[in-house]
């Protein structure tokens, strides 16, 4: 185990991929001169030149398209979208190629792209810059969505990734590049399994990416309390781990479901839709959710705090749930 | 040289690069004061293309500007302390705070933003102009955007569209050679922008956006033109940011000696020796335009800090209005 900071994991990740298979290249906005709007790829173009870093122009359509383009050609190309935000230029790409190409063919072509984003809200950036919009690419048939929440996870889902056949998208919440945790080098890591990161008995707080952090510190905090909650950190939204989700409720008979994206149509709902259809005579109380208030991302603090899930209301959602408890 | 203009003109275009210029500075100051946050991009150095371009639009005319738009909007009359206060985030900003720095809006003056996806404000600019044609009024659009805007889709599909419908837009393009660290060069295979709109069936030139009268004498005429019917018009304004793209970056991208070489070419210092050259401008001038200027920033930003928090029961206000359209 060593320390290391999410954006170094991600960075620690790309070079084992690019050193271990020279089909692998980066491409994206600023990920070369610039060393990667959050500095994931610092040092990389030095390293590895320009053809395997490579600089794009502001055209997401164009080089997701051409991700698609290049895995299908034989490379193992990772794109790098500066955010989600600008992803949603690229959305023709996403949905209509990388996500059908396989199917569509009638199975004789492999997609074999890898695309990260950084994603989430909490920095004041305002409507145009704070989406949370993993869940919704997670409705999409054909790729996989993960949301790596610990530094081992950002530097192992990727590598994960690239050994798979089917595009993924790897959501990386901005708020956790800056932040530290423990590398585990030796872990297996596995692109499918939700993760038990903190057992409890009395409540399953459900969640995933950026929002992980939310529920441990309310889990926290809720022990003080006496209420014993468990944490599931779902790291695959596609495919999701259900099998884990239900067990977790099982033990818990309750769940509170945490989810940055807008509450209508939420990732959450199909978390809450789930639990119904597999565990509903588990519950022991009706699923709740903590989501993001349906409006465009405010800029100022106490705005943006008050729309996005934070741990007073993850706590408050949990004691509601519990407090009828025999 | 002697002197093209009036005086009182030539000390109007100093001051309002000024104003810009010192308006910006005190935000970068008070962003390491905690008291603005998230993204600023700062206009430093490319003033005299905000200055000299809006000599050429009317009140009547509508603007579509980017997240780099602190000059355009104090240009438009938008008062200093409403746009501090936006900065801060307090409601009585131009956009109730809810925007920041890189939304500004004021519909009493046409200002349509304060646009942060690249490239996303050419398409509404287009459509602006759409809804004044199909309406029978003779007055134009501006839409600012950077060098980057030209890699999009949008740009090539917003200057077709404008041009094959034969729009009143002025497609305006600040290019400051960088697209954040990306150079120009090293993101387009062509990178003369007016070759591009040509490309388009647009009327395009070239100017140096580091003289506000060629600025200025440029986008009148682009104007007129556009006024007159003859559909869209670009600009490509070449200028520089003197400071990072956003308030921290690296700036790996370039080096220490190109931006120094650049400085020499500082708008408005250089402005500044025309127009004593001229004979416009005395020390007493200048001092006397650095006060008024001073006086209106800390003004501005008493206003901010005394302005109210909007309160976070109306977080979701606006969303939509239940008013009668
Ligand atoms: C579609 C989209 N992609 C990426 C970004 C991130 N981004 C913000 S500004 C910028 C550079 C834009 O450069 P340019 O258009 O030249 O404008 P400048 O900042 O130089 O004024 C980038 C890449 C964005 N806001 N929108
Ligand atoms: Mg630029």
């Amino acid at each position: 185990m060593t320390k290391a900071t999410y954006r170094e994991a991600v960075r620690a990740g790309l070079r084992e991929a690019l050193l271990g298979d020279p089909r692998v290249f980066l491409m994206g906005e600023d990920v070369g001169r610039y060393g990667g709007a959050y500095a994931c790829s610092r040092g990389l173009l030095e390293e590895f030149g320009p053809e395997r870093i490579r600089d794009t122009p502001l055209s997401e359509s164009a080089f997701v398209g051409a991700g698609i383009g290049a895995a299908l050609g034989g490379m193992r190309p990772i794109v790098e979208v500066m955010t989600v935000n600008f992803s949603l230029l690229a959305l023709d790409q996403i949905v209509n190629n990388a996500a059908t190409i396989r199917h569509m063919s009638g199975g004789q072509f492999s997609v074999p792209l890898v695309v990260r984003m950084a994603t989430g809200g909490g920095r004041q950036v305002a409507a145009q810059h704070s989406h949370s919009l993993e869940g919704w690419y997670a409705h999409i048939p054909g790729i996989k969505v993960v949301t790596p929440a610990t530094v081992t996870d950002a530097k192992g889902m990727l590598l994960a990734a690239l050994k798979e056949p089917d595009p993924v998208f790897i959501f990386e919440h901005a708020y956790l590049y800056p932040t530290e945790g423990e590398l585990d080098e030796s872990a297996m890591v596995d692109l499918t399994r939700a993760a038990v990161r903190r057992s409890g008995r009395d409540v399953s707080i459900v969640t995933f990416g950026g929002s992980l952090w939310k529920a441990l510190e309310a889990a926290d905090r809720l022990a003080g309390q006496n209420i014993d909650a468990e944490v599931l950190d779902l790291r695959s939204l596609r495919p999701l781990d259900t099998s884990t989700i239900l067990a977790s409720v099982a033990k818990t008979h309750r769940a509170v479901v945490v989810d940055e994206g807008w509450r209508t149509g939420s990732f959450a709902a199909e978390v809450s839709a789930q639990i119904m259809e597999g565990g509903f005579y588990d519950l022991d109380g009706p699923v709740a959710r903590v989501c993001s208030a349906e409006v465009p991302i405010p800029y100022p603090k106490h705005l943006e705090d008050a729309a996005l899930p934070n741990v007073a209301a993850i706590v408050q959602a949990v004691r509601q749930l519990v407090k009828s408890r025999g | 040289m002697s002197l093209e203009i009036d005086r009182t003109k030539a000390l109007d275009l100093l001051r309002q690069m000024l104003r810009i210029r010192r308006f910006e500075e005190k935000a970068a100051e008070l962003y390491s004061l905690g008291k603005i946050r998230g993204f600023l991009h700062l206009y430093i150095g490319e003033e005299a293309v905000a200055v000299g371009a809006m000599q050429a639009f009317t009140q009547e005319d509508a603007l579509v500007a980017t997240y780099r738009e602190h000059g355009q909007a104090l240009l438009r009359g938008t008062p200093a302390g409403t746009l501090m206060a936006e900065l801060y985030g307090k409601a009585n900003g131009c956009a109730r705070g809810r925007g920041g720095s890189m939304h500004f809006f004021d519909a009493s003056r046409r200002f349509y933003g304060g646009m942060a996806i690249v490239g996303g404000g050419l398409p509404v600019a287009v459509g602006l102009a759409l809804a004044d044609k199909l309406q029978g009024k003779t007055r134009l659009t501006a839409c600012f955007f950077g060098d980057g805007a030209v890699a999009e889709g949008e740009f090539h599909e917003s200057l077709n569209l404008a041009a094959l419908w034969k729009l009143p837009v002025l497609f305006l393009c600040e290019n400051n050679r960088y697209a954040m660290g990306t150079a120009l060069a090293r993101h387009q295979a062509q990178p003369d922008v007016t070759l591009k709109a040509q490309a388009e069936g647009v009327a395009a030139e070239a100017v140096d956006g580091m003289d506000v009268l060629a600025v200025e004498k440029a986008t009148k005429r682009a104007a007129e033109s556009v006024r007159g019917g003859n559909g869209p018009y670009l600009l490509e304004y070449r200028t520089y940011r003197f400071r990072a793209h956003s308030m921290y970056d690296a700036e790996l991208y370039r080096t220490k000696e190109e931006v120094e070489q650049w400085k020499q070419r500082d708008p408005i210092v250089i402005f500044e020796g025309q127009l004593r050259e001229w004979k416009c401008l005395t020390s007493e001038d200048l001092a006397a335009m650095e006060a008024a200027i001073a006086a209106e920033i800390a003004a501005a930003v008493a206003e901010a800090e005394a302005g109210p928090w909007e309160p976070v029961e109306d977080l979701t206000k606006d969303v939509y209005t239940s008013e009668q359209f």
